[in-house]
């Protein structure tokens, strides 16, 4: 079995660090603080649930790591690249090359098949077109999807249509893997077969996983560790136990 | 992005909302045809006057005549010149020089005289003058009635309508109706009509000059050298009726009869160069008071004409005056173009607010893709090729629809111009540079229509974008 790293000792090469970071937004006279001095670092391989009831500022987090969103305040560094600094069009290269993102909704694009779905982030990487259809097919392959290229998503199961969107975030094989409640439209049966696969690519491939969560059982059968967020605030950051012996692995917490 | 890829993304895209796409581009499509349908309309009226002008003889000729005629001296190039005694005499030789000139198609002088030419006995004045063969081709001689000269010195004669008129008693009142052309060449036609002239004689025709060297150089004098003027007559048959006016431009001296050329220069008509030339002594050779030198093609009129001013002649041409008329086709076009512009105006408003729209709609989309790496310059040329390719589609059937407007109109004025017994015209005119010039202009126009609605969608704040449902 592939190992994720140790997380208590790779405070020097966390995949992310973030620190003290603040997210406000001004809706009327009242000032929303969705994210309020959250300061944690995630190490390279590691699968993190961010945890959380509606409003505690887990997804704006997750947002900000993954560079669709610029803190109000404080910083965010992902695999050594500040995201504070990077341009609008760096930050783009950033999400195109280092993170991949999927989202409770699916966000396959309705008009395009699968195969097109897939590969549309080697578009915009400029691939050239015969390998970047040979590399949508090895993708949908990974997720078993290899009949199903040539239908459209409205065609598919959403269990199917989340496997399509994983092997879209895959693609350009990112160092992170963002997963914004992916299990959230999901029965309880395709949510596990779903979490299955990202454990595989986080033991697999070595990927670091963020996942956004307010499912505390989904949490604990699959992450590493476990933040809980309130009011834009960490309230705890703790390993998770039952993650820790089924992978035989030590995950600590900073 | 590559381009390929855009302009594939871009077309699915537009394919998506067919019916919202294709009523803008239609728009397009009407714009662009009415900037076609102007601007060929331009194009056609310009090539049908040209063609006109062209046939008229006036845009490829150079009216010749002899510095000896003490005409116009205040132009700078003749104060240059020789002066008027020094200078060379428009005569025979004179003129066979110039018909040698490279892209000379002929060069005939200009023989006009008042003479009387008598019609059942009675007496009628009248300018007469010489035409060559090739006026044949004169749009001035479109709907004569009769025929054209059988050869160069045929006794034939062509009558201009209004001294039919004047020969039948019909001349009819200011501000009255003319009367038609075939009612005066009926009882004219085939009639002989009676020319009485001045013929220049002179004393020892048949025989050399006294010194007999045969050689009538400038500044030879001969003793004894005269002409008699001799009355004449020669009987002439009336050939043709001339609708129009083939000497419009010719102001008083214009003749409204008109005989054939080598007949004229055989009649030895009196000239008023005669009176001066005999002055330089005796000469059997007729010396002409000018000649019109017909170039091949109008672009060549301006070598012509210098290449004759260096021989030492005075010359005309109406090149300037067709500069001027290019000058107001320019204005002409101008104006036209605007107003076919303002169809693609509107049109690329309209391509405005159908990518705002489609932003609209397709806000999630644009996050998704924001989410997933494109740069906001993906975005951006997304919608700039959406609106390109609905600019190109859009031009491509609008040059097709104004080429279409343009031919059914063309159509209907021909009918309509045959109805009127008038000979049909081809005034719509596509020519290949508006297609090309109409499809990039449409696609500029999109494109800069494209502007506003792509930058807004560049700059949509993902979070927000993938929030909205």
């Amino acid at each position: 079995m592939t190992t994720a790293p140790v997380v208590s000792s790779a405070r020097g090469t966390a995949a992310v660090r973030i620190e003290n970071l603040c997210r406000q937004y001004q809706m009327g006279e009242t000032l929303i603080r969705a994210v309020d001095g959250v300061s944690v670092a995630i190490g390279a391989g590691e699968f993190v649930a961010l945890l959380g009831t509606s409003g505690s500022g887990k997804s704006s987090v997750l947002n900000l790591i993954a560079g669709l969103d610029r803190p109000t305040s404080g910083s965010v560094v992902v695999q050594d690249r500040d995201l504070a600094k990077l341009s609008r069009e760096e930050l783009a290269k950033y999400r195109l090359h280092v993170v991949g993102m999927v989202f409770q909704s699916f966000n396959l694009i309705a008009s395009m098949t699968l195969a097109e779905n897939v590969e549309l982030p080697l578009r915009f990487a400029e691939v050239d077109r015969s390998q970047r259809t040979n590399l949508a097919r090895e993708a949908l392959e990974r997720v078993g999807l290899r009949a199903r290229m040539n239908h459209r998503p409205s065609e598919l199961s959403g269990g199917e249509q989340q496997r399509a969107a994983l092997a879209r975030a895959l693609i350009n094989r990112p160092k992170v893997l963002l997963a914004d409640e992916p299990t959230g439209n999901l029965d309880s049966h395709t949510g596990t077969e779903i979490m299955d696969m990202v454990r595989q690519f986080n033991r697999e491939l070595g990927m670091t996983v963020v996942m956004v969560t307010h499912e505390r059982a989904l949490a604990e059968r699959y992450a590493q560790r476990m933040i809980f967020l309130a009011d834009g605030k960490l309230i705890d950051d703790r390993a998770n136990a039952s993650t820790v012996l089924d992978s035989r692995e030590q995950g600590g917490r900073l | 992005m590559k381009i390929p890829d855009l302009t594939e993304l871009a077309l699915r895209n537009l394919r998506e909302s067919l019916l919202r796409n294709s009523l803008t581009t239609v728009g397009i499509s009407v714009g662009v045809a009415s900037l076609v349908a102007m601007l060929s309309l331009g194009t056609g009226l310009q090539e049908l006057l040209s063609r006109r002008l062209a046939k008229s003889g006036l845009f490829d000729t150079v009216f010749v005549s002899s510095r000896r005629d003490l005409r116009g001296m205040s132009r700078e190039e003749e104060r240059k010149g020789p002066t008027p005694g020094e200078s060379r005499v428009l005569d025979e030789p004179a003129r066979l020089e110039m018909e040698r000139l490279p892209n000379v198609s002929e060069a005939y002088p200009d023989i006009r005289f008042a003479a009387e030419l008598r019609y059942e006995d009675k007496p009628h004045l009248t300018m007469i003058s010489a035409l060559p063969l090739s006026a044949k081709s004169n749009d001035a001689f479109d709907g004569m009635q009769g025929d054209f000269f059988s050869s160069e010195t045929g006794a034939e004669v062509i009558l201009q309508k209004s001294f039919a008129e004047e020969l039948l008693g019909k001349t009819p009142p200011l501000g009255a109706p003319e009367p038609a052309v075939t009612e005066l060449a009926k009882p004219l036609l085939g009639k002989e009509l009676t020319l009485r002239y001045a013929q220049r004689q002179a004393a020892r025709a048949t025989q050399p000059p006294l010194r007999g060297n045969g050689d009538t150089a400038v500044g030879d004098s001969v003793e004894g050298a005269a002409y008699s003027v001799v009355s004449r007559e020669q009987r002439l048959r009336i050939v043709g009726i001339a609708d129009l006016d083939p000497e419009t431009m010719r102001g008083p001296t214009r003749a409204k009869v008109f005989l054939p050329l080598g007949l004229a220069e055989g009649l030895h008509v009196i000239q008023p160069t005669d009176l001066r030339e005999i002055s330089r002594g005796p000469t059997d050779q007729p010396v002409y008071s000018s000649i019109s030198v017909r170039v091949k093609n109008p672009a060549q009129v301006q070598a012509v004409e210098e290449t004759i001013k260096k021989m030492g002649f005075n010359t005309f041409s109406i090149l300037d005056a067709s500069n001027s008329l290019r000058q107001v086709f320019r204005v002409l076009y101008a104006f036209l173009g605007i107003f076919g512009s303002l169809a693609l105006t509107v049109a690329s408003i309209g391509i405005v607010n159908t990518l705002v729209m489609a932003i609209l709609e397709r806000r999630r989309e644009i996050g998704i893709m924001k989410a997933i790496g494109a740069s906001d310059g993906d975005i951006k040329k997304l919608f700039f090729a959406e609106a390109g390719a609905m600019g190109i589609l859009g031009g491509i059937v609008g040059v097709v629809l104004g080429w279409a407007i343009g031919q059914i109109i063309n159509f209907g004025t021909n009918i309509w111009l045959k109805s009127q017994s008038l000979p049909s015209e081809h005034f719509w005119v596509v020519p290949l540079w508006l297609v090309v010039f109409s499809i990039i202009f449409a696609f500029l126009v999109s494109l800069v229509s494209g502007l506003y609605p792509a930058a807004r969608a560049a700059r949509l704040d993902p979070v927000q974008a993938l929030r909205y449902e």
